[in-house]
């Protein structure tokens, strides 16, 4: 321990919920001038110490610590004026205000009569937005403004005050490569200024870019700090999940079946054009591209909620049309949709409910819902993939991400799909839970499915994918089997770089 | 263990304020004035419950779907006036008066249900509407003018509203049947789980292939059946009515559903809750009828009751009080 006085303490936080222990006896240090990383899978506590901190959730017990005080956080208002300022993952901006008008909302500048003070709002705006570096001013709207910038916007408001302590959570999620580096600028700035920077994120090659030290929570637990410079992915990986992860490409090649569903020359207005592949049952293949290169679009469209304007689709030989999702369920074609929360899950709904949702029209016992037959499924299905809840009657809501995306794949497996569609597989789940969805896709390919995993993931569609189909502004650039691609040429033609000629 | 035991009673008690509330509510009201359980009585709050509860128990299913349906109060006037304009038409007579008035208010139903589901129209736009149509429709038909059955005393047709079997008026009975069926549709048919997914998020249940728009429109055929044996019940009783006998009671049939607890958001909510919620307006309107309070207090009382309960429920969910909107 150096003998800095750290800005902010937390000693033995342990907050239950019913059923649950979600913190026991957590203890953190910041101290000035440092970054810190605070790593864990979900449902690891990480958001649950975040909303203690910020004073959503009072502690069972413990104690935070600023500057040396002890205090009692009544509330997010109450820890922004105590110095310590939040910056969210999930935005929370109001889209139809202004950039300065969102900065400085609640604490506008005034003047006489209490009439707001355009003109000084708008220099201090400026200012700050200055430092950040941004394409925009004060008086953009922020509803106009890319996810990225509102993001900037998000961390301007941080810089209004004379933070004492700054906690980012997931603040590279949607940024890209560029806006990354300027984040960093911004928290190097901070860092130089002796604020304490707590940095929560799943993405090693950040961590370990930019932080000084690592934090480690597992299943509530405190499980150490490490110096970033002393350990590497490997180690901190370990002390998440308990084990060693496996990074390999696919390599099992198990006989294929025949063709489970194939497209001929399928188009969606200016979306995509022209797509063709076949998936054979027992078959991965994974779809690769970059935002809006139309892969959730065909994804969206074999499950019948797009009309595609040319092209077939065959199964099993035959020509099909499917225009409502009914249409898709009944040819056993699946989706697992890449918004969880938003398109996959009822979250106010019980477990077993979400689950059969699709099929409860079929589980029945003269005109009533068997509860037994769904019950069944559910305990088949929670044991298969390792659902970790205390019941069926639990609230989808209050599981974990991986937990969620398991019960979303329970609910289309339990279909027994002829296809299954999977986009974004893992997105926004801890690496524990990722590479046990791996595993699982694989062994639902052996036992003879034939399975589509659409991701923006490399490393996840060359581990799963028996052939990578990349993509392009709405066009197949090029099919690799999975001996033939390379990080390099798969990089190349989901840029566009047309690599060879096999489209 | 006693500790854990206690907690899963505070949990459940919880869970169940509204129902807690009103046994509290019944106890403290009988102490102070012992004839408010006097059977009578009760069956009596019962029975002037049972118009609104009938029509409250087919909104529960569109709240839950996550609309609203504001046009009940209007729609149960239109039913009670044409019900009756048909018992006195001798090409209907009371065979043909009764199902041929629910066609008609059913229809409407179709018609909301229509705008609502498959044109994906604001349910407060839709209904607030045609609560103003609906009450235009029914000044239409009636010429503006009051409908009675002349000869009162030759028709069964007070049987609805008048009528007791087993000793139980018929309403009651009615408002019982009706709770029971509606209660195991929503709650133990494939049906009724629809209308949660819906309600509770409809984007997941479109990506679960569940029709959606169908759920939606069959919520409203279930609200305007529910609203047309309310009018039956209404025109039976009275054997005449006003073309407002409904008015005002949209807001009230809300009341009881939120006060049983269903979330306005929609996904949440039982038949049983809406018919708790029902009593509950029912006896604090009597009680304070009892307590001499004048009838026009009633309205004053009613809403800060809601108020408050809705308040406490939500505090109860949040554990505390006070909480900002933050």
């Amino acid at each position: 321990m150096t003998e800095q006085t750290p800005v902010l303490r937390l000693e033995g936080i342990v907050k239950t919920f019913p059923g649950v222990r979600a913190l026991d006896g957590v203890s953190l240090t910041l101290l000035p001038g440092e970054v810190h990383a605070l790593m864990g899978e979900n449902g690891a506590g990480k958001s649950t110490l975040m909303k203690v901190l910020g004073g959503i959730y009072q502690p069972d017990e413990g104690q935070i610590i600023v500057d040396e005080q002890p205090v009692v956080m009544s509330g997010p208002l109450e820890a922004k004026a105590k110095g310590i300022v939040f910056i969210h993952q999930e935005l929370s901006l109001a889209t139809e205000l202004s950039v300065a008008e969102n900065i400085y909302l609640g604490e506008l500048p005034r003047k006489r009569f209490g009439l707001v003070d355009w003109a000084q709002l708008e220099a201090n705006t400026n200012k700050i937005l200055k430092k950040l570096n941004v394409g925009f001013n004060a008086k953009t709207r922020v509803g106009s403004l890319s996810i990225a910038n509102q993001q900037m916007v998000e961390i301007a408001r941080a810089l209004t005050v004379d933070a004492k302590a700054v906690i980012f959570d997931e603040p590279t999620a949607s940024l890209t490569d560029a806006e990354k580096v300027v984040l960093f600028e911004v928290i190097a700035d901070l860092q130089s200024q002796g604020v304490g920077i707590a940095y929560i994120s799943h993405r090693m090659e950040e961590i370990f870019k930019i932080t000084d030290r690592i934090s480690v929570l597992r299943d509530g637990q405190y499980q150490g700090t490490v110096n970033a410079a002393e350990t590497d992915e490997e180690g901190v990986t370990q002390m998440m999940i308990g084990r060693k992860l496996d990074l390999s490409r696919n390599e099992s090649h198990h006989e294929l079946g025949e063709v489970a569903i194939e497209v001929r020359g399928l188009s969606c207005g200016n979306l995509y054009h022209d797509v063709s592949f076949e998936v054979r049952r027992g078959e991965v293949v994974g779809f690769y591209g970059l935002v809006g290169a139309g892969r959730t679009e065909i994804a969206e469209t074999l499950f019948g909620l797009r009309n595609p304007s040319a092209g077939t689709i065959l199964m099993n030989g035959e020509e099909v049309t499917i225009q409502s999702p009914a249409d898709a369920i009944a040819r056993g074609i699946s989706l697992v949709p890449e918004d969880r929360k938003g398109q996959g899950l009822v979250l106010g709904m019980n477990c077993r409910d979400n689950m059969t949702l699709p099929q409860v029209g079929d589980l029945t016992a003269g005109p009533f819902v068997s509860d037994g037959a769904e019950v069944a499924i559910f305990d088949q299905y929670r044991d298969k993939l390792d659902i970790r809840t205390p019941g069926w009657r639990q609230t989808v809501g209050n599981l974990s991400g991986g937990n969620q995306q398991k019960i979303v794949i329970g609910k289309w497996l339990s279909m027994h799909p002829n296809v299954l569609i999977v986009d974004e597989p893992t997105r926004g789940i801890d690496v524990g839970s990722k590479s046990e969805i791996h595993n699982l896709i694989r062994e639902l390919a052996a036992q003879g499915y034939a399975v589509i995993v659409v991701s923006s993931e490399m490393p996840e569609v060359l581990h799963v994918s028996d052939r990578i189909v990349a993509m392009y502004m709405g066009r197949i650039i090029r099919t690799f089997t999975s001996e033939e691609v390379t990080e390099d040429n798969l990089i190349q033609a989901i840029s566009g770089i047309e690599g060879g000629k096999v489209a | 263990m006693a500790e854990k035991n206690l907690d899963a009673v505070g949990r459940f008690l919880a869970r169940q304020g509204i129902l807690v509330a009103f046994v509290l509510f019944m106890v403290g009201f009988s102490l102070w004035n012992p004839r408010f359980i006097d059977i009578d009585n009760v069956f009596g709050v019962i029975r002037s419950s049972a118009i609104l509860g009938v029509m409250a128990l087919g909104v529960t299913f569109v709240v839950i779907g996550g609309n609203l349906d504001l046009s009940v109060g209007s729609l149960m006037s239109f039913s009670a006036i044409v019900v009756l304009d048909l018992h006195e038409n001798p090409a209907f007579g009371p065979y043909l008066a009764i199902p041929a008035m629910f066609a008609m208010t059913m229809a409407i139903g179709a018609l909301i249900g229509f705008l609502v589901g498959y044109l994906r129209l604001n349910s407060l736009i839709v209904t607030l509407g045609m609560l103003s149509a609906i009450h235009g429709l029914t000044l239409t038909w009636s010429g503006g003018q009051n409908m009675d059955i002349a000869n009162q005393d030759a028709t069964w047709f007070g049987v609805f509203g008048r009528g007791t079997a087993l000793g139980i008026p018929i309403p009651v009975l009615m408002f019982g049947l009706l709770a029971a069926v509606l209660a195991i549709l929503l709650a133990k048919t494939p049906f009724g789980r629809k209308v949660y997914a819906v309600g509770g998020n409809g984007t997941a249940a479109t990506f679960s292939g569940i029709p959606r728009a169908r759920v939606v429109f069959f919520t409203y055929i279930i609200s305007s059946f529910c609203v047309a044996t309310a009018g039956l019940i209404q025109a039976s009783r009275t054997m005449g009515a006003q073309n407002t006998v409904g008015q005002g009671m949209e807001l009230e049939v809300l009341a009881a559903v939120i006060l049983g607890g269903a979330s306005l958001l929609g996904g949440s909510g039982t038949v049983f809750k809406t018919v708790i919620g029902v009593l509950i307006l029912g006896f604090i309107q009597n009680g304070l009828l009892l307590a001499g309070l004048e009838f026009y207090v009633q309205f004053v009382v009613t809403w800060v009751i809601i108020i408050l309960a809705v308040w406490l429920d939500i505090a109860t969910k949040r554990g505390k009080l006070w909480s900002a909107i933050a």
